[in-house]
């Protein structure tokens, strides 16, 4: 367990630091001879230095197509953006990532943000030794070859690689120490912030373990922040410091992890807590969440949960409620009257905070 | 006391030859009776021989040396009316629920053909009847699933049709292979929920090849936890994960991620690589 004054120092200290990436009612929306597909709709999430922020949700939530997003990397010939990502650079300018052209974008990839993708380990090249694919990159953003190969042998051990891993082939490593390989990429230009989509995913378990403690060895030693895409609950319980869980497209549920998953505030996120079989508890029925993923071409009116969740209203059928900051103290939640923390947000009418005024709406 | 109804003895199965072979089954043995029904987990990391084990017992994979077993018949030298047998009493569900259908039919042919093939309905009126049925226990409504394109569902829906077709046929035996670690967390309830339906109202045993212990343990039942194709630890699934007796398994439950952030690993615990090196696996 870590203890909890590191954690608390930790989290003090972050409260302090200006955001790193202010991502501001972002939609993504492709264009199809079906419709529209609005993948990512209204999305708001700030990450500050050194921070590790986790998002969770399942398949089809668009947690993928938001962090795609982020970093142009989706350049559908259909697709709408709108909204703002304001980024700080290592020269303490905010720009706004929706507006830059692709050179610029290329420039601060890898070297100011960097990407790893989900399945990446499987996209090495082959037939180049490792210490070479970590060196490319570096060689691309400006590092002199001989200087970028200097460095290598210290960014293979940072990520707990032996500096002879660099003249290996893909083919000799191991699944976990491939994926070891691409997050010693990641931070070859030591980059301000990573993000990383389902970096554990495909990995044993006990391998996932390792790297999970690397990434946030990683945190602590280069200050660098994380932006974590995971369908695993347990996983962002074990890393991250804030998770944001999203639903059809958007962001229902903010807050610090701890507070998160032991009160959650919206019925879906209440409703993953309910479905993980945790070994370390007795033994009961999980009921799992009723219904299924709606489509992104027709999410529902209102509420996009409203016709899965089991405290649906009928405000939910029509009124969308909005992601607001909830009132800390004793209050009424879906798990009974609970102390809520300071910094949650929510979207959901339980809370009168998420509904918009009856003046506004009619 | 009655029959077995699959067995595995003493199964060794070996890939390729000379100095490049891969022992993917070495020695493993296993039993479902008749009756009581059982629940068995096969847990084990990747390459420890899970799945090799898994399409033996669907005769699929042919041993090297050792006996599977169907009613105390070698599997791999069934009679063609045999195997008919073998194949309604012995159902298979896949980890993708996507790969298995044929894109070009609609859901209606699964059972059609199912249906068909094995006679189980007379009429029209009983065929409809039998697939509401199938379905009903599932929890599908049959307009949410018949008459749609296999990409018309969600992977959840997809693995509960495999599982009411596998209703349709009251097997004895179902094996799943990894079954559920390609859904949505939400949906992996409900679908151990079935199998353990299906074991205590009707009698259906369910062999589930899972990574995942904690499925493992929610399934309950028995548990065979295996590493490099060796059989390391067997027996109740509580008494194992309670007090396991391999190193291996005491790595796999360490590893285990917990869903409570204050229950967190310690960063740096021990010497990296000390687990692993107690239970003869590579740190990586």
């Amino acid at each position: 367990m870590m203890p909890a004054t590191t954690a608390e120092t930790q989290r003090a200290h972050r409260q302090g630091d200006a955001p790193l990436l202010e991502i501001e009612n972002l939609a993504i929306h492709f264009r199809s001879p079906k419709g529209v597909a609005r993948v990512v709709d209204g999305t708001t999430l700030t990450i500050h230095r050194n921070e590790i922020v986790g998002v969770a949700g399942e398949s089809g939530s668009g947690k993928t197509t938001l962090v795609e997003a982020l970093l142009q990397i989706v350049r559908f010939p259909n697709r709408e953006t709108r909204g703002r990502v304001m980024f700080t650079t290592r020269a303490g300018q905010k720009v706004d990532l929706m507006q830059l052209g692709p050179r610029q974008m290329r420039r601060l990839r890898l070297d100011e943000i960097a990407y790893v993708p989900q399945g990446s380990m499987n996209s090495l090249n082959p037939v180049v030794r490792v210490g070479t694919q970590i060196v490319d990159g570096m060689v691309d953003h400006g590092v002199g070859e001989r200087e970028a190969r200097r460095r290598v042998p210290g960014i293979l051990e940072r990520v707990g690689l032996e500096p002879r891993v660099a003249k290996l082939y893909p083919h000799e490593l191991s699944g976990g120490m491939k994926q070891r390989v691409i997050i010693a990429i990641a931070i070859s230009m030591n980059p301000a912030l990573i993000i990383a989509d389902e970096p554990t995913t495909a990995l044993d378990v006990n391998v996932q373990r390792r790297i999970l403690e690397t990434l946030s060895r990683l945190r602590d030693e280069l200050g660098v922040a994380i932006l974590m895409v995971s369908h695993d609950l347990p996983v962002h319980a074990q890393l991250v410091d804030r998770v944001a869980v999203m639903y059809a497209g958007q962001i229902v549920e903010t807050g610090d992890v701890r507070s998160v998953v032991k009160t959650p505030l919206h019925p879906y996120a209440k409703g993953l807590m309910q479905a993980i079989p945790s070994i370390t508890k007795p033994r009961e029925r999980l009921e799992g969440i009723r219904g299924t993923t709606p489509s992104p071409f027709a999410w529902p009116d209102g509420c996009r949960f409203h016709n899965r969740c089991p405290y649906a209203m009928e405000v939910c059928a029509n009124v969308p409620p909005f992601i607001a900051g909830v009132r800390a103290g004793q209050r009424e939640t879906v798990d009974g009257v609970m102390d809520v923390q300071p910094g949650r947000e929510v979207a959901c009418h339980l809370y009168p905070e998420s509904t918009p005024d009856a003046e506004a709406t009619s | 006391m009655s029959g077995s109804i699959m067995q595995l003895d003493n199964v060794t199965t070996i890939f390729g030859a000379g100095s490049g072979a891969t022992v993917a089954n070495d020695r493993v043995s296993l039993e479902i009776a008749e009756s009581p029904p059982r629940l068995l987990s096969i847990v084990g990391e990747s390459g420890s021989g899970k799945t090799t084990a898994a399409r033996t017992l669907l005769g699929l994979q042919p041993p090297t040396s050792g006996r599977a077993l169907w009613r105390g018949k070698d599997i791999y030298r069934l009679s063609r009316r045999e195997m008919v047998q073998f194949r309604h009493e012995v159902q298979a569900v896949f980890q993708d629920p996507y790969g298995i259908y044929n894109p070009f039919y609609k859901i209606n042919r699964v059972f059609d053909m199912t249906i068909r093939k094995f006679g189980l309905a007379a009429s029209r009126k009983e065929r409809e009847e039998r697939i509401r049925e199938a379905l009903e226990v599932v929890s599908l409504r049959p307009h949410d699933v018949l008459g749609r394109y296999p990409h018309q569902l969600s992977g959840g829906e997809r693995q509960r049709v495999m599982l009411a077709r596998a209703y349709l046929l009251k097997p004895k035996v179902i094996v799943a292979d990894e079954a559920i670690s390609m859904l949505d967390v939400a949906v992996r309830a409900v679908i151990m929920n079935i199998l353990i339906d299906f074991k205590d109202e009707l009698g259906i045993s369910t062999v589930f090849i899972t990574h995942d212990l904690s499925a493992a343990y929610y399934l309950g039942g028995d548990i065979m936890v295996m590493r490099r194709g060796q059989v390391v630890e067997t027996g109740d699934v509580d008494t194992v994960l309670k007090a396991p007796s391999h190193p291996y398994t005491q790595l796999l439950l360490e590893s285990i991620p917990s869903p409570d952030p204050d229950d967190r690993w310690e960063i740096g615990a021990g010497e990296l690589g000390t687990l692993e090196r107690q239970a003869g696996v590579a740190a990586q």
